[in-house]
């Protein structure tokens, strides 16, 4: 194979002193050590989280304290890398919202295949799994990394409700209790 | 004289493209034959036809015919259609020649519009806990005819939510549309007439009649047909939803109908079993007994793993610890109509190696003239065509027992039977050396020496022979137990410890070898097997008295 060799420029007196490159890398530095500081020292500080920020996903309850997750399913289906896994139950008769009949027996979602795209929060019709601010998840094995539904209902907390479905539901059932006419 | 078969084909004009379907065929299949779906509730090709949901409503014409010449009447060189001036229900129309129907007019959509939005009006809209939900007639033409919205401003109807009609059936009143296809099966198909309607107009509710409920064993076919999530199941209730699971073509071992099902499971889970159209069989129906079947899998009394002399052994010293004893001679068989056909000539051959006596006994019960016949086993047949027997099925095993105490069977290879329930007592059992390839941990298993396990119909792949002498064949839904083999694995290396030949057990060569010995089965193989079965030759077996009489689609053949 034929070999073309390139002639390099030779250096001038100022670039073998190394000088002006020193002095250059040392503006850099001077202006950015009298500039306001950008870092942030983690952990002990912590970011704001913006406003629809695509956080872990939780599980919420409505501001009565009811598990809104019905164990529809949807989530699961749609979930990309197949991170949840819901073990469908149903609601003893005894309970007070027996009249949601359905509810999550188990609800699990492994944050090592979550890639937080949130569709799972998009597609739930009862608008019971959240994306939220909790961005930090750590653990030493994997088992830690799967959030179960006491930990999912543990990171959600309450979310305020603006149609209250479920209890409307229930009241308009009890009013017309007792048949017709 | 010689009939031709098949159907007389007419002309049908679907929005203005001519067809050929097959003559006073009712519109709704006969469009479904093209590949035109028109939307139903209410109309199921199996039951009498109650017009009452109204979403089938098209429009229909026919060509113009003058008066006095009864002439065709032509317009552009075209006969004119005369259009009926008012939508009809397709479902309660017979296919005429020269029917000319519309499918995508403006009236015909503005019905289905209609119609969608009044059966929304009450509709409880409680998809994500439906079980319905993704199987869903109301759901699927929502989709496509609903609005989006509701203009309804009064409060919706509030309705009983769980209603239990009977042992295995809960109704959610609200979701019901009231299209009476689960009074009518009662009615018509289960003869069981216990449902009916109350209440008028919105109040309007399904309901068992006063102190009556669907125990019927065909109730679990009312949630099959219900196009709504308003019959649910009360075993598959909020077990899992529909579009997880994988259906897997099978056929219902509860007796020698044949019954097709179809398996849903998911992750070597079986969640429930539905039955599968077969017009020549069972029509779109089974029975709930039939369903009960699944439980077999995870039955706390299932063998998973072999034992020899009682206890727990690996499948390799297992089948060699039973071949020792196969070899010893004097071998009696007790074959199965469990079996797979496949199954029933490797064990044909075993049989033919050892010189032995094969014994297929019958598993009687009675039968309800329907869909469960007095053969409580898939594939008595398929003994009969795979050369285990050429007699009817034993009674019992008192034959086997009579050569047992005679000393003539001293090693005996089991298949699928617990032979202490035919008759063989534990002294009897006691004087042979017993190979037991099974199900379940019953005496038979207590008292053999080596144990295999055997697979359930739903973890291996096989063909049955039904009453009619159909063949019908069955997929594997789920795997086995960790550590077992399929039945046709077992009986081949059975088979092989006694002959010192490898034996073959893949369904080509069995099917090979089975077309070439039984003429009945010449030029047959598994993939000649169509998805409803096929009818082979059983007029070898005609003097044969077989237990069954007369079921939904089968009539004993009359003796001459």
């Amino acid at each position: 194979m034929a070999v073309k060799v390139l002639e390099r420029r030779p250096l001038s007196f100022w670039e073998r002193t190394y000088l002006p490159q020193v002095l250059g890398g040392l503006r850099v530095t001077w202006r950015n050590i009298l500039r306001p500081s950008v870092t942030l020292q983690y952990p002990e500080q912590r970011p704001t989280i913006p406003k629809g920020y695509r956080g872990v996903p939780t599980l919420v309850r409505d501001p009565n304290g009811r598990e809104k997750c019905v164990s529809c399913q949807l989530c699961e289906f749609i979930c990309p890398p197949k991170a949840i896994r819901i073990t469908p139950g149903e609601i003893p008769a005894t309970a007070e919202t027996a009249h949601v009949e359905k509810a999550p027996k188990e609800f699990e979602i492994n944050m090592l295949r979550c890639i937080y795209c949130g569709l799972c929060q998009e597609v739930c019709p009862e608008e019971a799994i959240w994306l939220q601010n909790q961005y930090s998840m750590t653990g030493t094995t994997r088992a830690e990394m799967v959030n179960n539904k006491a930990r999912l209902y543990e990171l959600g907390g309450t979310l305020p409700d603006s149609h209250f479905k479920w209890d409307h539901k229930k009241a308009e059932s009890e009013r017309q209790a007792g048949g017709h006419h | 004289m010689v009939t031709d078969n098949k159907p007389s084909l007419v002309a049908l004009n679907v929005d203005g493209v001519e067809y050929q379907v097959s003559a006073g065929a009712n519109l709704v299949d006969a469009l479904a034959s093209i590949g035109k779906e028109v939307p139903h509730y209410c109309y199921h090709p199996k039951l009498t036809v109650a017009g009452n949901c109204r979403m089938c409503l098209v429009e229909l014409g026919s060509p113009l015919r003058d008066r006095a010449t009864n002439e065709l009447v032509m317009e552009n060189g075209k006969p004119k259609i005369g259009w009926q001036p008012k939508p009809a229900i397709a479902c309660a129309t017979n296919v005429s020649p020269g029917l000319h129907v519309r499918l995508d007019s403006p009236t015909v959509k503005a019905c289905r519009e209609g119609v969608t939005e009044m059966l929304l009006l009450n509709h409880p809209l409680d998809c994500p806990i439906c079980d319905q939900a993704g199987e869903c007639k109301l759901q699927e033409f929502s989709a496509e005819y609903g609005r989006g919205y509701s203009r309804y401003v009064d409060e919706k109807n509030a309705k009983p939510k769980h209603t239990k009609l009977g042992p295995r059936v809960t109704l959610d009143d609200e979701r019901c549309i009231l299209c009476s296809r689960c009074v009518r099966f009662c009615n018509e198909v289960a003869k069981d007439p216990v449902l009916g309607f109350v209440n008028r107009g919105s109040y309007n509710t399904l309901t068992c009649f006063p102190g009556r409920e669907l125990t019927n064993n065909y109730s679990l076919n009312t949630v099959d047909i219900c196009p709504v999530g308003a019959l649910t199941s009360t075993d598959f209730r909020f077990k899992m939803r529909v579009w997880f699971l994988k259906q897997t073509s099978s056929i219902c071992t509860e007796s020698s109908t044949g019954v097709n099902t179809t398996v849903w499971s998911r992750e070597g889970k079986i969640y429930r079993i539905t039955p599968r159209r077969n017009d020549a069989v069972n029509d779109t129906w089974m029975s709930d007994s039939g369903r009960e079947i699944l439980r077999e899998v995870d039955a706390a009394h299932r063998i998973t793993a072999p034992q020899v002399r009682g206890a727990a052994a690996d499948l390799e010293s297992a089948l060699t610890t039973a071949g020792e004893i196969l070899r010893a001679g004097a071998v009696g068989v007790v074959g199965s109509g469990h079996q797979t056909i496949e199954e029933q000539r490797l064990l044909t051959h075993f049989t033919q190696a050892t010189q032995a006596k094969a014994y297929v006994p019958a598993r009687a019960g009675s039968a309800d003239g329907l869909l469960i016949s007095e053969d409580r086993t898939p594939n008595f047949r398929g003994a009969l065509l795979a050369g285990l027997t050429n007699r009817a099925a034993d009674r019992d095993l008192s034959v086997l027992k009579a050569d047992i105490d005679a000393g003539r069977v001293r090693t005996l290879l089991v298949c699928r039977e617990d032979v202490t329930t035919l008759g063989l007592d534990a002294t009897t059992l006691a004087k042979v050396r017993m190979v037991y390839l099974g199900l379940h941990n019953d005496a038979t298993a207590k008292a053999a020496e080596v144990v295999l396990p055997a697979l359930s119909v739903f973890e291996r792949s096989g063909h049955f022979v039904n009453c009619q002498f159909r063949v019908q064949s069955f997929v594997r839904a789920i795997p086995g137990p960790v550590g077992t083999l399929p039945d046709v694995a077992i009986l081949a290396r059975l088979l092989g410890s006694v002959t010192g030949q490898p034996a073959a057990f893949d369904a080509d060569s069995l099917w090979k070898d089975l077309a070439a010995k039984q003429p009945a089965l010449a030029d047959l193989s598994p993939s000649k097997v169509p998805s409803d079965g096929v009818i082979v030759d059983g007029s070898a077996w005609a003097n044969l008295s077989f237990p069954e009489g007369k079921l939904l689609k089968f009539a004993p053949a009359t003796k001459a």
